[in-house]
């Protein structure tokens, strides 16, 4: 789909359209039985926020004190930051997908952030890659629910005290919504960050055909403002995104440790 | 009707299903208002659900506006 897109875009006004951003460029071709598994911009940015994280973690508490500095600080803020939100979703059972919870967040976090700085790429605006984080989570949900439970996991299909006569409308109703899961999942953080740099930069255009439009000139520096608002609005959007991903993650694995119990 | 003049329509339709998603805003910002000036000490500990709320909400509205966007740039 977004080969297509780049394509379109590339095509109509020369790389310069609000899908433009989001073209993959091939840094390094790779070809593996067939398949096309070139190093691209996408993969350079997702090695550069891996180790851009991993950095800022060592750095953060190379010397920890029991007086944290700010770096410091910051680290623990995030970390029991998560720690919380898993351990309110999913209980003190839940506490070993904690790895899990946090790097999803902070790799979710990090690559929305980093997608926000001018000519970047946002990985995220992808759905290859929230597709792909999703089915992690509902495979894993899924995995961990059949080896602790058996078959007692389908009971998530059939909640508690439902009259008998509710039965077979329940279940196709919640088969269909646990499916759903990681469709929508992926397509919110996905749509999210399409979205939000599409909009920052359609309203970055106005600013530029009015300047050029002679005497509407003086009217240039509204979408300005709005384009500044806009961006702040996506910082925020960065991170609720990541935090919804998040704590949708905990509310899902809660299913896989507590099956039956809703 | 010519396929391109019916692509346009169809983003602009699509994009009215962003009121729905105004509407849940209103409603979801409105009450949380209401019930946060009715015991303001207890509205900061919902802060987070708030903000939950808002994100699951907005998304939604998103979802069709991602049928527009794609309407205009990938069909």
């Amino acid at each position: 789909m977004f080969e297509g897109l780049g394509a379109v875009a590339a095509g109509a006004d020369g790389g310069q359209g609000p899908i433009a951003q989001f073209e993959l460029k091939t840094l390094v071709p790779i070809k593996l039985f067939g398949f096309d598994a070139s190093f691209t911009n996408s993969s350079a940015f997702m090695m550069l926020t891996t180790g851009a994280v991993v950095a800022f973690l060592l750095i953060a508490m190379s010397n920890r004190s029991l007086v944290p500095n700010r770096l410091q600080s910051v680290a623990e803020l995030i970390y029991s930051f998560v720690a919380t939100t898993v351990r309110e979703n999913v209980g003190e059972a839940g506490m070993k997908f904690f790895p899990l919870v946090f790097s999803l967040f902070i790799f979710v976090l990090a690559l929305n952030l980093l997608g926000m700085v001018p000519g970047g790429f946002t990985v995220t605006s992808h759905i290859i890659i929230t597709a792909a984080l999703a089915m992690l989570v509902i495979g894993i949900v899924i995995v961990y629910g059949l080896m602790k439970h058996g078959l007692g996991f389908f009971k998530l299909f059939l909640p508690s005290d439902v009259p008998v006569w509710l039965v077979p409308i329940m279940i196709p109703i919640e088969v269909l919504s646990f499916l759903s899961r990681p469709i929508s999942l992926s397509v919110r953080l996905f749509a999210n960050m399409l979205a939000g740099h599409i909009a920052l930069k359609i309203f970055a255009g106005f600013v530029g055909t009015l300047l050029f439009a002679g005497g509407w000139a003086i009217l240039a520096p509204i979408p300005l403002a709005l384009t500044v608002a806009l961006t702040a609005l996506e910082f925020l959007v960065a991170f609720l995104q990541a935090y919804v991903f998040a704590v949708l993650t905990c509310i899902y694995l809660n299913d896989a440790v507590h099956a039956g119990h809703h | 009707m010519d396929p391109v003049a019916a692509k346009y329509i169809g983003a602009g339709l699509a994009c009215v299903g962003m009121a729905g998603t105004a509407i849940g805003l209103g409603i979801l910002f409105g009450q949380f208002l209401s019930g946060a000036l009715r015991n303001p000490s207890a509205a900061d500990g919902q802060r987070g659900t708030l903000l939950l709320g808002f994100a699951l909400t907005e998304a939604l509205g998103i979802f069709s506006l991602l049928i527009a966007l794609l309407l205009l740039f990938a069909l």
